[in-house]
C-alpha cells in the first residue's frame, strides 16, 4: 500500500465532498438549511451517468446533473421560503424525493456498459513537487482541479465581494437586508439553487470520475449527510470546509485500501487482511469521525462564540417582527 | 393598499383580472380541515406519482390498483399488510415522540437495527439456553431490544444535551454504524455455515402469530400477524398517555413549542433531551425486536427496507398523534407490501417522497387562507 497513491485517490474522493459541502455552505449562509444534499447528489449522479451513456459525452452529463439537481433544489426552496414550512422536514422530504426519483429513473442503468469518463491529467511543473506534487497535481480528474479553484473563489466571494456581503446579510439579519433593498426571497432561492447545482456536480463527480457508475443508493452512501456535517465542522468557512472534505476523502480511501495488502509498511502483518470481517469496523469510521468532528466543532463554536448564520432555518416573513 | 398589506403580512398580486391574496388565519380552522388538507395532499401526491410512473413507461392505474389489490384484497394479504405496519407503528411513534419536542431523531432505522441486535444477543450469545420456555425468551428479548435501542438513542441525546451537537447528523451517522455493527456479527460471529445470516431462532423465541391459534379458530390459519402488533397498540396508548396526560409530556410539549419559556419555567431541557431520545430509541428498538422475533426469526442483513425513514413520514402525516400513527402505518404498510412487486423498484420510495413533499407544502393552507378577489377591491 503506497500512502501517496492512497492520498492521491483520497483527494479525488474528497473533491466530491468538497462540492457538496461548499454548495450547502452557500445555502446555509443565506439562511436556508437544506438537508436534501444526499437526494440532490443522487439525482446528480444518476442524471450525469444516464445522459453520458445516452449521448456518449461526459460533459453533457455534468451539465444535466447540475441542471437536474438545481431544479429539484427549488422544491425545497419553494416549500421553505414561500410556504414557510419547517426546513428540517422539507429537507428530509427532498432526500426521500431525490432518492426515489433517481432509483426509478436509474433502474437498469448500471448495466449500461462502458462510457467515456471525465478526463484526467497532470499539471506540468507542479506535479514535480516532492510528495505534494503526486498527491495533488498528478493524473487527477479535471473535477479535482476545479475544486482547487472553487475554494479560494468561494472564500473571496463570501468575504470580499458585495454580493457575498448581501449573502451574509440575508443569512444573519434578513429584516435589515430587506430594509436595505436586498431581495431576501430572491437571494435565498438563488443560493439554494447554487447548493443544488453544487450537489449535482458532486454527484456527477462520483458517477463520471471518482467511482464511475450508477449503484443506486450506494453511489453516494451517505456522503451527502457527511457534507451537511462538514458544514457545521467548517463553521461555515470554505477553507475549513476544504480541509474537512479532503481529510474525509483520504479516510474513505484509506479504509478501502488498507484491506488489500498482506503486509503493512514492509513489516507489520496487516490485521485487516487476516481478519476480513474487521472491515465492518473500518466501514464505521467515516460516520464515527463525522460525529467526533461535530463534537469538536460544537465545542469550539461554544468557546469561540462562533455560531451558525443567525437566521439559519428560520423562514423570513416580510414585515413580521423578529430576526 | 389592502388591509392585509397594511398588516404587513405576505401578500401577492399578479396581473390577472383578479388577485390572489394570502391572509394569515387568525382563528383555528375547523377540526375537519387539517384532515381534508392532508387527504388532498395525498391525492395530489398520488397523481404526481402516477404522472412519473406513466413517464417511465408504467401504467399508473394498474400500479395503484395492484397496490390496493395486493394489500387489502383478502384477509390473508391484509394480515401481511398488518405485519408490515407493525414496525412502522413503533418507529412512527418513536419519531412522533421525539419530533413533539422538536428533537429530530432520524436515527430510528439504526435504533431498530440495534434493537434487533439486542434481542438476538439473548438467543445467539446465548444469554438463555436454547430450550428456555417462551415466557422467558420473549420478555428477555423484549428488554434487551428496548435497552439496545435506548442506548443508541442515548448517545445522540447526550451529545445534544452536553455539547449541543446537531442530532440530525449524529442520529443519521449512527444508522450507518448500526448496520455495519450488525453486519459484523451476521458475517463473522453468528453466521450459519458461512451464509450471511444467523441460525434460525428456537420456536420459543418466536412471537406468537395468529396462525398459531388455527387449532382453535381454523379461519386464522396462515395469518402471519404477530404479537408485535399488540406491542405497537400498547405503545401508542403509552405514548399518548405520556404526551397528553402526564406532567412529563407537558414538559416535552412545552419545550417543543417554546424552549425559552420552558427554560424560564425551570424545566430541565438537557435531561428531557436525553430521556426523550432514549425512549424514542427504545420504541424503535422494540420495532427491531418485533421484526426479528415475529417475522424473520433470525438475524440477517436488510431486516428493514427503511422502516426507520418511513417512520418520519408517518409521524408527520399523523401530525404526531399516536393513534393516527396506527392508521397511517397501515396505509404505508400496504404501500411497502405491494411495492415489493412493482417495477421499477424505486416507485414506493419515490411515492413516499412525493407524499411528504405535498404534505409539508399543504401545511401552509392551515396557516394561511387563500382569497381570490376582484381587481376593484384591491386597486
Amino acid at each position: 500500500m503506497d500512502l501517496i497513491v492512497v492520498l492521491q485517490a483520497g483527494v479525488a474522493s474528497g473533491t466530491v465532498l468538497l462540492f457538496a459541502t461548499l454548495g450547502e455552505l452557500f445555502a446555509e449562509r443565506s439562511g436556508v438549511l437544506n438537508l436534501g444534499v444526499e437526494g440532490m447528489m443522487l439525482i446528480g449522479a444518476m442524471s450525469a451517468y444516464s445522459i453520458a451513456v445516452m449521448f456518449g459525452n461526459p460533459w453533457l452529463g455534468v451539465l444535466a446533473a447540475m441542471i437536474a439537481a438545481g431544479a429539484i433544489s427549488q422544491v425545497h426552496a419553494f416549500i421553505s421560503i414561500h410556504l414557510q414550512a419547517d426546513q428540517v422536514v422539507s429537507g428530509l422530504a427532498l432526500t426521500f424525493l431525490g432518492t426515489g426519483i433517481s432509483l426509478v429513473l436509474g433502474e437498469g442503468l448500471s448495466k449500461a456498459g462502458t462510457i467515456s469518463l471525465l478526463p484526467n491529467f497532470s499539471i506540468p511543473l507542479l506535479e514535480l513537487i516532492p510528495v505534494l506534487g503526486p498527491i495533488f497535481f498528478k493524473n487527477q480528474s479535471i473535477m479535482v482541479y476545479l475544486g482547487y479553484l472553487l475554494v479560494p473563489a468561494a472564500w473571496f466571494y463570501i468575504n470580499r465581494t458585495r454580493p457575498g456581503m448581501h449573502l451574509r446579510a440575508v443569512g444573519e439579519y434578513p429584516a435589515a437586508a430587506d430594509a436595505l433593498g436586498i431581495n431576501v426571497y430572491r437571494l435565498r432561492y438563488f443560493y439554494v439553487f447554487v447548493g443544488g447545482v453544487m450537489a449535482g456536480l458532486a454527484g456527477a463527480s462520483i458517477s463520471l470520475a471518482v467511482s464511475p457508475g450508477w449503484f443506486s443508493e450506494l453511489t453516494t452512501a451517505g456522503q451527502g449527510w457527511i457534507a451537511v456535517g462538514l458544514v457545521i465542522f467548517a463553521q461555515w468557512d470554505p477553507v475549513r470546509a476544504a480541509f474537512g472534505s479532503y481529510a474525509f476523502g483520504a479516510l474513505r480511501r484509506l479504509i478501502l485500501d488498507i484491506q488489500g495488502p498482506m503486509v503493512l509498511f514492509g513489516r507489520i502483518n496487516n490485521p485487516f487482511y487476516y481478519n476480513p470481517y474487521w472491515g465492518f469496523f473500518l466501514q464505521m469510521l467515516p460516520y464515527a469521525f463525522t460525529i467526533i468532528v461535530l463534537v469538536i466543532g460544537s465545542r469550539e463554536a461554544i468557546r469561540k462564540r462562533i455560531g451558525a448564520p443567525a437566521a439559519l432555518g428560520l423562514p423570513y416573513i416580510r414585515g413580521e417582527r423578529g430576526l | 393598499m389592502s388591509e392585509a398589506e397594511h398588516d404587513g403580512k405576505v401578500s401577492h398580486s399578479f396581473s390577472l383580472p383578479f388577485s390572489i391574496r394570502l391572509e394569515p388565519r387568525l382563528e383555528e380552522p375547523p377540526r375537519w380541515f387539517p384532515a381534508v388538507v392532508s387527504l388532498s395532499a395525498i391525492i395530489v401526491a398520488l397523481t404526481l406519482g402516477g404522472v412519473i410512473i406513466a413517464m417511465v413507461g408504467g401504467n399508473p392505474f394498474r400500479s395503484y390498483a395492484h397496490i390496493a389489490q395486493a394489500s387489502f384484497g383478502s384477509l390473508g394479504v391484509f394480515s401481511d399488510t398488518i405485519v408490515k405496519a407493525t414496525p412502522l407503528i413503533l418507529v412512527g411513534l418513536a419519531c412522533s415522540l421525539a419530533f413533539r419536542m422538536r428533537l429530530w431523531n432520524i436515527g430510528a432505522e439504526g435504533q431498530l437495527y440495534l434493537g434487533a441486535f439486542g434481542a438476538s444477543v439473548v438467543v445467539l450469545a446465548p444469554l438463555l439456553p436454547a430450550d428456555s420456555p417462551s415466557w422467558l425468551f420473549i420478555p428477555a428479548m423484549l428488554i434487551m431490544g428496548v435497552l439496545a435501542g435506548a442506548l443508541w438513542g442515548f448517545i445522540p441525546g447526550f451529545l445534544k444535551a452536553r455539547y449541543n451537537v446537531n442530532e440530525i447528523i449524529t442520529t443519521l451517522m449512527m444508522n450507518y454504524i448500526a448496520v455495519a455493527w450488525n453486519n459484523y456479527f451476521i458475517f463473522a460471529v453468528w453466521t450459519e455455515g458461512g451464509f450471511q445470516m444467523s441460525p434460525v431462532f428456537p420456536r420459543a423465541a418466536w412471537l406468537p402469530r395468529l396462525t398459531d391459534l388455527a387449532g382453535q379458530y381454523p379461519f386464522l390459519g396462515g395469518l402471519t400477524t404477530h404479537m408485535g402488533l399488540l406491542f405497537g397498540l400498547i405503545a401508542a396508548v403509552v405514548v399518548w398517555f405520556i404526551l397528553y396526560r402526564s406532567q412529563w409530556g407537558y414538559e416535552i410539549r412545552l419545550i417543543g413549542d417554546n424552549p425559552t419559556a420552558a427554560r424560564y419555567a425551570g424545566i430541565n431541557i438537557a435531561r428531557n433531551t436525553i430521556l426523550v431520545m432514549m425512549l424514542s430509541g427504545a420504541l424503535a428498538g422494540l420495532a427491531g425486536m418485533s421484526e426479528i422475533s415475529g417475522v424473520v426469526h433470525r438475524l440477517q442483513e436488510r431486516i428493514s427496507p427503511g422502516y426507520g425513514f418511513t417512520g418520519i413520514i408517518i409521524a408527520w402525516l399523523a401530525k404526531l398523534n399516536p393513534f393516527a400513527v396506527i392508521l397511517v402505518s397501515i396505509l404505508f404498510g400496504a404501500l411497502l407490501l405491494a411495492g415489493r412487486e412493482i417495477q421499477p423498484s424505486g416507485i414506493p420510495k419515490m411515492i413516499q417522497g412525493i407524499i411528504l413533499v405535498c404534505l409539508i407544502g399543504s401545511d401552509f393552507l392551515l396557516r394561511y387562507r387563500i382569497r381570490i378577489v376582484g381587481r376593484k377591491e384591491t386597486a
